[in-house]
Parts: C-alpha cells; structure tokens; sequence
C-alpha cells in the first residue's frame, strides 16, 4: 500500500520534471533565438544616397539590420564597428548579405549625416532614414524599442535596442546577435544564416 | 522501484542543468564592461589625494557631434569626492553619463550629481559604463590628438587633464 503510494508520487514526479524540462527548453530556445515570425511592415524610407527606399530591400538576400543613432557615444560606433570587422572576416562568403543601420533618430539623422557615419566603418552597411512617422512605424513592426531621453540644455539622447536582427531571404526572422556577443558567436550566426 | 528513484534523480539533475545553462546565457548576452586601460597612455596626474589615470577618448566619427572620455580616478583621502563635471575648448560641455544594459536596450543616463569618489578607493569611467560625455564637439576627435580637459571635482576643485585620442573601436580592437 505504503509502496504504490510511493511508485505513484515518484511517477507524478518524473512527470512534473518533464514538464519543467521542456519548459526550461522552450524557454531557453526563445530567449536565445526567436521564433522566425513574420515581422516587419511596408514602409517609404531613404536610403543614405537619398534614394527611396522599401521593405522590399530587405528580401532576396540574407539581411543584417541594426538599429542607432549617429549621436550615439557607445553602443552603435561599437556595433558598427563590430559589423564591419564580421564582414571582413567573412570576405567573399559574405558577400551575398546585405546590411543595413536604420536611424531610430531621423530628426538628426539625415541621409547625408548617415552616409558619412556608415562610410567610417565600410562601405558595405547602407544608413536608412527618412520621416519620423514612418521610422516609428517600422521600429513598432521590428518590436524595436527606442525612447527620447532629454539631457541638460534641451538636448537628448535616446534609450533603443541594441541587439542585431538577421533576417532570411524571405525577410524573416531568423536569429538576432546582442551586444557583446563574441565575435566567434556572430560569425557563427551569419554563417549559418548565409547557409540558410 | 529502485529504477524510478534513479529516473526522477536524473529528470531532477537534467533540469537543473538546464536551468544553469540558462543562467550562463543571459549572463553572456547581457555582456559585462570590457576591460580597459590598454590604450592609457596619459602620465598619472595628481591633484590633491586624487590620482588621475589612463585618460583616453575615442577617435569621432565623421558627422558625430559627441565623444566619450575615459579614466580612472583614484582616491587617497578618507573622505569621498564626487567629480560632477568637465570643460574643454574641444567640446561645448563635457557631462558624466553612464549606460547600461537592459537585456538588449542599451540605456544612457546623465549622472546630475555626478560619480562618486569613494574613500580610499577608485572610479573607473570606462566603454560600456559611467564615462564623459564630450558634447557639441568643435571638430572630430582624431586618433593620436591629444585633448585638454579641465575636470570638475566636488571637493578636488578644477584638475587638468589630457586625454589621448585612441582608434573609433578601442575597446573592440582587442577582439580583431
């Protein structure tokens, strides 16, 4: 009696472990690795030559985004940075990606101003701006978080996501690289995308 | 019987593996300060009980209004200090700031009153953490410039200051 009692409790055990197991897995997978949603939005924007440009730019190849501002002090030169030391090393194996830095502050960033901050890194990341309705409008649809801070004298400075999106040929979702990151594990992550 | 303990030991451990894992990875993603200090190259400048180190900025961008100033202070006395500011003819205002990360949103926030010097200890301003904010810049920062730095301290008063001009990516550079 006492023993079945027992079987019984360790069997509910087993099975509330399972349970959690695959929760944490779920969990983990998710934290780490969205799930390819369909995100993203059409959009008018302009790209750093002044040219318009559409949310079509963001199918037919292997897609980087990232989100900054050129005011940016830290994260953005960083990333930038970063990317551009990523695409070097992948040389021609990368050559079929295409990136892009969009402005989450187009009232100071014109396509000029991001020509010139892009350029500094390499010549392989194009800077999109354009109005600030419309660059909203595609911050919300990447569920890309980006908020004004006021500082001292009127000026301002902005709160925004730092992480990296890669997109598949089909502009969906495919991983996402975050800030710090090592170098090997985003090489990892674009190789896998170009492999995709 | 005997093989159902031994199962749900090791449901239990698997778990808690998995759970460790996690742990590790949001860690990782979160990302810590990288070190810094390579690119010091500043004579330590003593004003009073503080000692000032391994000045740097990082080279501007074309078109990038602001600069970060990095360094450390060191504090001899046993009373606290608070350095609350900076001015330079190379930048209209210089402010202390420090970012943070919050899971991916990277946050930067003016410290009104300033960084504390604690008693007998130090303050590191340095990438990814509490630096100076050189704003309204009059020209880019290029690499190799020197720029002259008058530094605000609650009780220290004004302390001048170099601060060497290293490569745009000068914390990543270490990684390439």
């Amino acid at each position: 009696m006492n023993f079945r009692l027992l079987r019984y409790t360790l069997w509910g055990l087993v099975a509330i472990l399972c349970g959690l197991l695959a929760f944490t897995y779920v969990n983990t997978r998710n934290g780490s690795n969205p799930q390819a949603a369909q995100l993203g939005v059409p959009f008018n924007l302009t790209d750093h030559n002044g040219a318009p440009i559409t949310e079509a730019a963001f199918k037919g190849h292997p897609t980087v985004l990232f989100f900054g501002f050129t005011h940016c002090p830290e994260v953005c030169p960083t990333t930038l940075f970063e990317m551009a030391g990523w695409l070097k090393t992948l040389g021609d194996e990368g050559k079929d990606l295409r990136v892009f830095f969009i402005s989450v502050d187009p009232e100071r960033d014109t396509p000029e101003v991001m020509k010139g901050y892009t350029s500094a890194f390499t010549d392989r990341i194009t800077g999109i701006t354009g109005n600030p309705q419309e660059v909203e409008k595609v911050l919300k649809a990447w569920r890309v978080y980006a908020k004004k801070v006021p500082t001292d004298n009127g000026d301002y400075t902005m709160d925004h996501t730092a992480s990296v999106i890669l997109l598949d040929r089909d502009g969906r979702l495919k991983s996402t690289i975050d800030y710090k990151e090592s170098p090997d594990v985003a090489l990892k992550k674009l190789r896998l995308l170009l492999a995709g | 019987m005997k093989h159902l303990i031994r199962c749900a030991a090791a449901m239990l451990l698997l778990t808690s593996i998995a759970n460790a894992q996690a742990h590790d990875h949001s860690k990782m993603m979160q990302g810590g300060a990288a070190a810094t200090g390579d690119n010091a190259s500043m004579e330590p400048v003593k004003a009073g009980d503080l000692t000032l180190s391994g000045a740097f900025a990082r080279a501007t961008l074309p078109g990038a209004k602001v600069g970060g100033g990095y360094l450390k202070i060191d504090n001899g006395s046993n009373e606290p200090d608070r350095l609350v500011g900076g001015s330079s003819p190379a930048a209209a205002r210089i402010e202390v700031h420090e970012m943070k990360m919050d899971g991916s949103i990277m946050k930067m926030r003016q410290l009104k009153d300033g960084l504390e010097i604690p008693a007998g200890g130090s303050a590191e301003l340095s990438p990814g953490g509490a630096h100076l904010m050189l704003i309204d810049l009059t020209s880019p920062l290029r690499e190799g410039d020197m720029v002259p730095v008058t530094l605000d301290f609650a009780k220290a008063g004004k302390v001048d200051v170099r601060f060497m001009v290293a490569p745009a990516g000068a914390k990543s550079m270490e990684h390439h």
